[in-house]
């Protein structure tokens, strides 16, 4: 057997979650990490706004408002246990980044600077409190920077621009994972005593999303062909500021910096919606709103989108309507070049993509597919869980947004994204390599690379009659009308068999690059079989699921059902079928309520 | 709108040279490049091939040369550069397969400089951050937007004429690290890029800064960091 790699521990993806799995796991075993692209290229680093931590540098807050921020945020579906100790850990994790280097932007006295986000509240007023620390809106950016250089600094062995294509388990053990090397074209088995999954979202199944190409859902689709469970699949964040069409994110921060969102008749709707907080209420509760708005007629020019107002003048007025103040009660007052100092990336993105300047005009936005809230399922060690018991896959780890431990439940809040990848990296590389120490290697299948040829053969020998580019076109645009923000029983079971036949033309593929060397033709195929892998499970868990709860908005149940529905789902590969289970909700502090804002 | 795209292609398993492929599309002008080849790739020819990832010009995975300048496909729309575009793979960095080129070199230039922070003094007794002031900060705000791309060294002439010089962008994040108070390597980074594949290579053909698609000034950062070598100041 050629090109076989052994590692105690070895991760996919290096992203935020996989860089801080493989700093922590080399540190106490030998480890790899493999990503399909250049560490830096990792989706991370598109993250713009924050992460929070309950530093109170301006203002009071607690860990413990955190928690319960992210409780409410979730709609209940989080598991409380998790919830609570990732904010504890919230403050030592963004130290830790300021310790590795990370600039963070500052206050006068030379800490780190917050600012405000959906959400986030002092739990006393209820008003939004300065929580996210930030680096311009180039937080993920820089966090991806950070770690990569650190992990260049501990000698962190990478291979760059190796795809994971399948997970080998063998006696009921995670025994490696079998890659493609881009450059060659050659298939690379990974023997491991541990793998961390960190391969992040699947975004692309939208027609408008703000995720990057490289978004597929591979980590997922990977371990859900190997019969391993995904859990709260119907739970997908659509943000409520992509740039109209294209998706592009404009950072909830531009709203903790005071933008609003005003309507086609030029009226801030927000009120209406969320009468405390307004326009940083969650995101679920945006998306909904903006979409309502346009619904009901008041969209721009009779179009989908609306705007978002960060003119200075703007901001100011709504900001004295609202008795906004800075920390020290001072009336909040912001210049055009303040906000593009805070917000450069937002200005620049508006003057390529709309030629439009974001002091003097209104930015034209819409929803845009966003953040995978479901995954694979672990728990707050990063350790795999397989059942409702949570029983433990021993040798499996997933941390980051291809993991669903769950903290953001049925709605994430911003910022808690990058500080899950850092928090829950960090376990799952510890974990791991704990574990490693004290494991065996399981013996590699026969022959370890066999599924992995056969997808591939599947594209290369395919009967030719369909264009994979055509089915993930039309994919798209079903996800994003049937399975996206508003769901109904009639779309869903519309959009499943389509999924079907979409699965079923896929068989028909045949790439047209019979090359070794960087044949992204067949990478690219090879993810949309994730893609319909992951759709199809997204929207069957959505049509059993009958009521609406955080980023899953049910037409036809428009309300919480907590008598029947406060649970996660657990989603299962039998026979080809896809098997609906479900696991508790861990509730320890808060017991469920009406969530308003 | 109707565009002409001329694209250099390169099979490294079929052809002996690089040629250029030609494709008439109907598309808006708002759309990027990146969207253009995507269109090619998806009806034209599946062969074709680019890294992209992010599609909005933060991960800097899509740099070529488009009419001759180095740019991000996903930053760059057709009313940008009108209706006949010619795409090309970076200069200075060999080919691999059509717009795809070999970017070891350019990561092996920037671990040449030491790119991460170095401070090895006990933390504050508090355990919590650093301090530094916003003034502090703002010193090496601009060399921190870097996404490596590598437009500018692939567009620095004395890049492509030597094998081994450093190029700007590993000299930009030599940068980052010099002036960021907290750091403590500086005089060790400064030795690294004094050497003669470091600064004295940099002829100031502003080529970089032309080129940087995240507006860095980067031929002011390189003069930054001549000076500190002259001075031994990093304020």
């Amino acid at each position: 057997m050629t090109n076989v790699h052994q590692f105690d521990v070895v991760v996919v993806g290096a992203g935020g979650a996989g860089l801080m799995a493989g700093l922590y796991a080399s540190r106490g075993a030998k480890t790899a990490v493999i990503s399909k692209l250049y560490p830096t290229r990792s989706h991370t680093g598109a993250a713009q706004g924050g992460i929070s931590a309950a530093f109170g540098n301006t203002e009071e807050d607690h860990p413990e408002w955190h928690t319960y921020d992210s409780v409410k945020g979730s709609d209940y579906l989080g598991d409380q246990d998790a919830i609570e100790f990732m904010c504890n850990e919230a403050i030592d994790a963004v130290l830790e980044l300021e310790h590795m280097g990370l600039p963070f932007d500052r206050t006068p006295e030379g800490r780190i600077l917050q600012r405000n986000f959906g959400g986030h509240t002092n739990n006393i007023t209820g008003k939004p409190v300065r929580r996210a620390c930030h680096a311009a809106d180039r937080t993920g950016h820089m966090i991806l920077q950070t770690l990569y250089q650190q992990c260049l600094k501990n000698k962190v062995n990478f291979f760059d621009e190796y795809q994971a294509l399948d997970l080998l388990l063998v006696n009921g053990k995670a025994a490696g994972v079998v890659a493609v090397e881009l450059a060659t074209g050659e298939l690379h088995t990974f023997h491991a005593k541990a793998v961390i999954f960190a391969t992040g979202g699947h975004g692309r199944i939208f027609e408008v999303t703000s995720n990057a190409y490289a978004y597929t859902g591979d980590g997922a689709a990977i371990v859900f062909r190997r019969g391993l469970p995904l859990e709260d699949m119907e739970f997908f964040q659509f943000h409520p500021t992509g740039i109209y069409k294209l998706g592009i994110l404009i950072t909830e921060g531009v709203r903790g910096e005071g933008g609003v969102l005003i309507n086609g008749k030029g009226e801030r709707f927000m009120p209406k919606y969320a009468p405390h907080v307004k326009d940083l209420a969650s995101r679920d509760v945006v998306s909904r709103a903006i979409y309502t708005e346009i619904r009901e007629g008041r969209g721009v020019n009779g179009q989908n989108y609306v705007y978002l107002d960060a003119r200075p003048d703007s901001v100011m007025k709504y900001a004295a309507a609202d008795g906004r103040t800075n920390s020290d009660g001072s009336p909040y007052t912001i210049t055009a070049e303040e906000l593009l100092k805070k917000l450069p990336d937002i200005v620049d993105f508006n003057r390529v993509y709309l030629g439009i300047d974001p002091m003097t005009q209104m930015m034209p936005i819409q929803p845009t597919a966003h953040y995978t809230m479901g995954g694979i399922p672990t728990n707050k060690f990063g350790e795999v869980v397989i059942d409702e018991k949570n029983t433990v896959y021993p040798g499996l780890y997933a941390a980051g947004e291809c993991a669903c431990v769950s903290i953001h439940g049925a709605n994430r809040l911003g910022t808690n994204s990058l500080l899950d990848l850092v928090v829950f990296g960090k376990h799952a590389g510890l974990r791991a390599a704990e574990y490693a120490n004290q494991a065996d290697f399981a013996n590699l299948p026969d022959d370890p690379t066999a599924e992995a040829r056969a997808q591939f053969d599947g594209l290369r020998n395919g009967s030719g009659k369909e264009n994979a580019f055509d089915i993930s076109r039309e994919m798209k645009k079903i996800m994003f009308d049937d399975v996206g923000i508003y769901r109904n029983e009639k779309g869903m079971k519309s959009a499943i068999e389509k999924i079907h036949e979409w699965q079923e033309r896929f068989k028909h593929v045949r790439i047209s690059d019979t090359g070794r060397i960087f044949n992204t033709e067949l990478l690219n195929a090879w993810e949309l079989g994730n893609m319909l892998e992951v759709s199809e499970v997204i929207a069957e868990c959505a049509l059993n699921r009958t009521e609406s709860r955080g980023g899953h908005s049910r037409e036809d149940f428009p309300n919480r059902d907590d008598v029947n529905w406060l649970k996660h789902t657990l989603a299962l590969k039998k026979n080809g079928k896809i098997e609906i289970s479900y696991k508790p909700v861990i509730i320890t502090k808060y017991q469920p309520k009406e969530r308003v804002y | 709108m109707q565009v002409t795209l001329k694209v250099f292609r390169y099979n490294p398993e079929v052809d002996k040279k690089g040629h250029y492929e030609t494709y008439q599309l109907d598309v808006e002008e708002t759309e990027r490049i990146l969207d253009l080849l995507e269109l090619v790739k998806g009806h034209h020819d599946g062969t074709l091939s680019f890294r992209r990832s992010c599609a909005h010009g933060i991960c800097g995975s899509d740099a070529m040369r488009i009419n001759g300048r180095n740019m991000l496909a996903c930053k760059t729309l057709v009313r940008d550069v009108g209706d006949k575009i010619t795409v090309e793979p970076l200069l200075g960095l060999k080919i691999i397969k059509d717009l795809i080129v070999d970017m070891e070199p350019f990561f092996d230039n920037y671990k040449k400089i030491l790119p991460y922070f170095i401070n090895e003094s006990p933390l504050p007794a508090d355990g919590k951050e650093r301090l530094q002031s916003p003034e502090q900060r703002a010193r090496f705000d601009e060399t921190t937007k870097c996404i490596l791309c590598a437009a500018c060294t692939t567009s620095c002439p004395s890049f492509w004429g030597s094998d081994d010089y450093l190029g700007p962008a590993a000299l930009v994040t030599a940068h980052r690290f010099i002036f960021d108070s907290r750091d403590e390597s500086a005089s060790q980074r400064l030795k690294i890029i004094s050497e003669t594949s470091g600064l004295a290579r940099c002829h100031t053909a502003y080529n970089c800064t032309m080129a940087c698609p995240r507006d860095i000034h980067i031929t002011k950062a390189i003069g930054e960091l001549k000076l500190a070598t002259l001075t031994g100041k990093v304020d």
